[in-house]
């Protein structure tokens, strides 16, 4: 199981030896070369520099954290057969420039058995490599997978709670519940650190993706249907989400905060929201459900049973029949016969 | 409500004058600049007494020279179009943050960046390609037109009408704001109720069935009318490409056409198959989109390959390395492309087990890609490369190709896709691929071939300008992106809060900037070369010393393309031929059976255009009219037998005597 952290000695250094030679290469080349083309090179690691700094290869919890590495170990796999064909690429075109008559010149080669093994052996290698990992990662990542550890350090602990968060995407704006803690909120989101969270998702009528790169990969929110995240926040602050998919006219401006928060400051968070007098009762989500922009942050006291279900299955309205109950009805209902 | 109401009903549909944009500057400022445009040339067509020749010579000619040259004419008036859309979403984004909202309100910005896609895939990248296949797989098999000539006007024209209800939809309603691949229930009529999807729909329709039926035009032209000799493992590598994309074609775009005629059922008349409610599923669409996308990735990109495959080997004067593992690679990238549609959608919440399986059949395919790219590198081993303008462009491709795949691969691992997908990085990668596989390869091909289309070379040094801007502007507008993207920054913003983002943004319009230098220098480049076509002349019809048959013949290539159908004997056929000693038959020419113009290819195309706009606004009446109008026309022209005419033994003696005399002038 892909793991990484302190256990894996190898994949370790060769990420350190990675990052290293992305963010120090600056330092080489201050020692070696002049001021004017130090400046001109430069370029090339400050953009690489930029790279390592970036919310996806450095975040704060620990899915995404495990994901940002396996982008850099999957990018190390595949350099390592990209920059012999740069290099090669220019080497070639360079020695065999029609001007170097010093070259040799063998118009009708066309074939070697042994080139051919490399050329669909190599690329193989390497896939077979990134395969593995593909497949292991993916079970190990999988959104639906409850956690297995708090960090590369901790595991989980025996009797530890996890922290359940419903998600709603609207025209635009988020609304989140928390159904044990019986409270709402929009456009704003606090979790415990170190707390395991699982998150079930769905969207009010367009599809969305919520997405907090700092926490973990993106899922999509989709009408009717229900998804799940699992994930774990490792260091208390303040952090971007968002919808990565778009939704419409007010997209770019869903948006909200996610804040972590130490144990006692989201037990003061939440007491907080518990004294709001606002409410999320189904007329209310009625309300809120039709489109708006640029809503601000708010929280609300207390949150109907059952709303998140009846969300999924479409049934907040009055009279509504949810679909997962005209599903079971249309199951039962013989040929020829009729609905009620 | 009254009689009338309804006639008028019936009749206008939702059209009505206010479907006129007239309180958006800048597109009245374009329409007027089309205007003044359209005008102009209409003017000179008409001063120069042009309209006879365009319709006789052009619009209706079913030689497949011409209908090539006109699907890359579009292409390059679709691409001023669609990159206009883009260096508008640059300027947006670079100036786009905190009080600042930029000059484009989401209304427009979203219309912007739907269009942009739309255009690039169907109205540019797909006429240079079909235009390209068009004009050079017959004369490199050795034949005198396409299989099915009639189908092949008939399908350049389907394809024009369709980018034609695109760009009507700037000046008439409004495009569809919902990405370019539309999914529901954005797309359902509950959240686009206007006209937006629909122009999407019908163009794609109307386009679609051109592409289609040109799919199995060039499917069946390629199996069936080699020349002798040509079997298949003697197939140049672009002919190979090309048969491998349109059977992609044929397979790919009857799902891309099922597709939108459901979605167009739930707008229209009320069908559940992608909406929320009754049971309908968007993921439906989402799969069946892809099942379509995805090939179509490869159906742009093989051709390039095969472009690539005879620029480097004629340029390396070298035969090409490890042919049977070229075209064996090409075959398993087809049949894969099929098996990785789901790694557009792996955050939708797939199983960890299907993810993984697409995301490992996506990887899979990076192994007959590095293949080729290995294969391209050791045709340059132990060559002789000449630094023409194709070849500089092949060179760029190598280099820009491996970094975007390396990044498509990256892509493809599903946990990191979660962090990736939809970002900018995303962005990045997939105009890394199209810019650096499809467009290059596009510009290295039109440079190769185009004197033999015209008899004269393109200028070298706008031609080296055109690379050169369009390289660096390429890397100083996405590498940016690939940033963003790991910054978390996703796409199809049109505003951002943090200020730390815009040096990026701005980075990236500069790009945008030197890539507009670059397409001007390629306009500037065919105009310099018209003007000094005399210096630039190819009189040999062979002026790369290259090696497929297409070089046998003269630049232009006569109508009939080969007076005598060559007989090949090795894969590289006019090399050997030259190596031979071949000579140019001179006399004992016969007459020759080709295909004869027709106008119904326009006319059916025309209405079916027509039919499409009517359906846009729901104007049944007309709809039902010029439905008729479609069928009737097209069963006339059944009748039409009066479809073949002999080129005179006469003719062909006097162009033939005319090449003999330019190639001995030459020497």
């Amino acid at each position: 199981m892909w793991q990484g952290g302190t256990k894996r000695p190898i994949a370790n250094a060769l990420y350190n030896l990675y990052i290293s030679m992305l963010c120090y290469i600056r330092l080489d080349f201050s020692s070696m070369v002049s001021q004017k083309l130090r400046r001109g090179l430069l370029l090339l690691p400050a953009l690489l520099l930029a790279g390592c700094n970036t919310v996806v290869l450095n975040p704060s919890g620990d899915i995404a954290s495990q994901q940002g590495r396996l982008i850099v170990i999957s990018t190390i796999l595949m350099l390592l057969i990209i920059v012999p064909v740069i290099v090669l690429v220019v080497l070639f075109a360079w020695r065999y420039r029609k001007s170097n008559t010093s070259a040799p010149y063998e118009p009708d080669w066309d074939h070697s058995t042994k080139l051919e093994l490399i050329i669909w052996g190599a690329p193989l290698l390497i896939i077979i490599a990134l395969g593995l990992l593909t497949w292991i990662t993916t079970h190990t990542l999988d959104p639906y997978r409850p956690l297995s550890r708090i960090d590369a350090q901790r595991a989980i602990a025996p009797q530890t709670k996890t922290l359940k968060v419903e998600v709603v995407a609207l025209d635009w704006k988020w609304l989140f519940i928390y159904p044990e803690q019986g409270i709402a909120t929009v456009n704003e989101l606090a979790a415990p650190v170190d707390v395991p969270i699982e998150f079930k998702i769905t969207a009010s009528n367009v599809m969305n993706s919520f997405f907090i790169p700092a926490l973990a990969g993106q899922i999509y929110a989709m009408p009717s249907m229900e998804t799940k995240l699992h994930a774990v926040i490792n260091k208390a602050g303040e952090y971007e989400g968002f919808s990565a998919n778009y939704s419409g006219a007010g997209f770019s401006h869903m948006r909200f905060k996610f804040h972590g928060l130490d144990q006692q400051g989201f037990d003061d968070w939440v007491k907080k929201a518990k004294a709001e007098s606002a409410t999320m009762k189904r007329a209310d989500y009625l309300q809120l459900e039709k489109p708006s922009e640029r809503e601000p942050a708010r929280l609300f006291g207390s949150v109907d049973a059952g709303l998140f279900h009846d969300i999924v299955n479409r049934c907040v309205a009055p009279n509504t029949v949810c679909l997962n109950k005209q599903m079971s009805m249309d199951l039962n209902v013989k040929p020829g016969q009729k609905h009620e | 409500m009254s009689d009338n109401f309804d006639l008028i009903k019936l009749i206008f549909g939702r059209l009505s004058l206010e479907a006129i944009p007239l309180h958006e500057p800048i597109l009245l400022v374009t329409f007027a600049m089309v205007a003044i445009g359209g005008v102009v040339v209409l003017g000179l067509l008409t001063k120069y007494r042009l309209w006879g020749m365009l319709w006789r010579d052009w619009f209706t000619s079913i030689d497949h020279k011409r209908i090539g040259i006109m699907y890359i004419i579009l292409a390059i008036v679709m691409l001023l179009r669609g990159f206009a859309d883009a260096l508008m979403m640059r300027a947006q984004q670079a100036v786009a943050f905190g009080d600042n909202p930029g000059f484009l309100p989401p209304h427009h910005y979203d219309q912007i960046f739907t269009a942009h896609g739309v255009i690039m895939i169907f109205f540019v990248a797909m006429p240079l390609v079909t235009g390209l296949m068009n004009y050079v797989i017959p004369l490199q098999i050795g034949a005198r037109d396409v299989a099915f000539p009639f189908l092949n006007n008939f399908s350049f024209w389907m394809t024009t009408f369709g980018a034609l209800l695109v760009m009507a939809s700037l000046f008439v309603g409004e495009f569809a704001r919902t990405g370019w691949l539309a999914y529901p229930p954005l797309s359902g009529i509950l959240f686009s109720p206007d006209v937006g999807v629909d122009y999407y729909i019908w163009a794609l329709q109307v386009a679609g069935v051109g592409t289609l039926l040109s799919g199995i035009n060039l499917v069946v032209t390629i199996v069936k009318m080699r020349a002798p000799g040509m079997n298949m493992m003697k197939m140049p590598v672009f002919t190979w490409t090309s048969l491998c994309t349109n059977v992609l074609i044929v397979a790919a775009f009857p799902v891309l056409t099922a597709v939108l005629a459901m979605l167009s059922l739930d707008r229209v008349f009320g069908t559940n198959f992608f909406t929320n409610d009754m049971g309908g599923n968007a993921m439906m669409y989402v799969n069946l989109i892809w099942i379509w996308g995805h090939p179509e990735v490869y159906i742009l990109v093989l051709p390039a390959f095969g472009i690539f495959s005879e620029i480097v080997s004629t340029f390396s004067g070298k035969r090409l390395f490890g042919y049977t593992s070229m075209v064996y690679a090409t075959v398993v990238i087809t049949i894969l492309s099929y098996l990785v549609w789901l790694h557009h959608f792996f955050t939708m919440g797939s199983g960890a087990s299907v993810n993984s399986f697409f995301g490992i059949t996506t990887m899979i395919i990076s192994i007959p890609t590095g293949a080729k790219i290995f294969n391209w590198l050791f045709t340059m081993y132990r060559g002789r490369i000449r630094f023409e303008v194709p070849m500089l462009w092949t060179i760029g491709f190598m280099i820009t190709f491996v970094i975007g795949g390396m990044t498509g691969v990256l892509l493809a691992v599903p946990p990191a896709d979660f962090v990736l997908h939809n970002s900018l990085f995303l962005i990045a990668h997939f105009h890394n691929v199209i810019i650096g596989g499809v467009v290059f390869g596009m510009f290295a091909g039109i440079n190769f071939w185009f004197p033999k289309a015209f008899g004269f070379k393109l200028n070298d040094f706008w031609g080296r300008c055109s690379f050169w801007f369009w390289l660096v502007g390429f890397y100083l507008a996405f590498m940016p992106l690939y940033v963003l993207g790991l910054m978390g920054v996703t796409r199809r913003l049109s505003h951002f809060d943090d200020p730390s983002l815009q040096i990026w943004f701005v980075a990236a319009a500069l790009g945008a900037g030197l890539i507009a230098l670059g397409i001007a220098s390629f306009i500037i480049q065919i105009g310099v070369s018209i003007r000094d076509r005399k210096k630039l002349a190819d009189v040999t019809g062979d002026p790369w010393n290259a090696r497929t048959l297409e070089w046998s013949t003269s630049s232009p290539p006569p109508a009939y393309n080969f007076a005598f159908t060559p007989v090949v004997h090795d894969n590289d056929a006019w090399t050997d031929m030259k190596k031979h000693g071949y000579q140019r038959p001179i006399g004992e020419f016969v007459d020759i059976h080709m295909p004869k113009n027709t106008g119904a290819g326009f006319i059916i195309a025309a209405l079916a255009a027509v039919l499409g706009f009517t359906l846009i606004w729901h104007m049944w009446l007309p709809a039902a009219v010029f439905f008729a109008a479609l069928v009737v026309v097209t069963i006339v022209h059944t009748f039409n037998y009066n479809r073949d005419y002999y080129i005179p033994a006469d003719e062909v003696v006097r162009v033939e005597a005319e090449r003999t005399r330019l190639l001995s002038s030459h020497v």
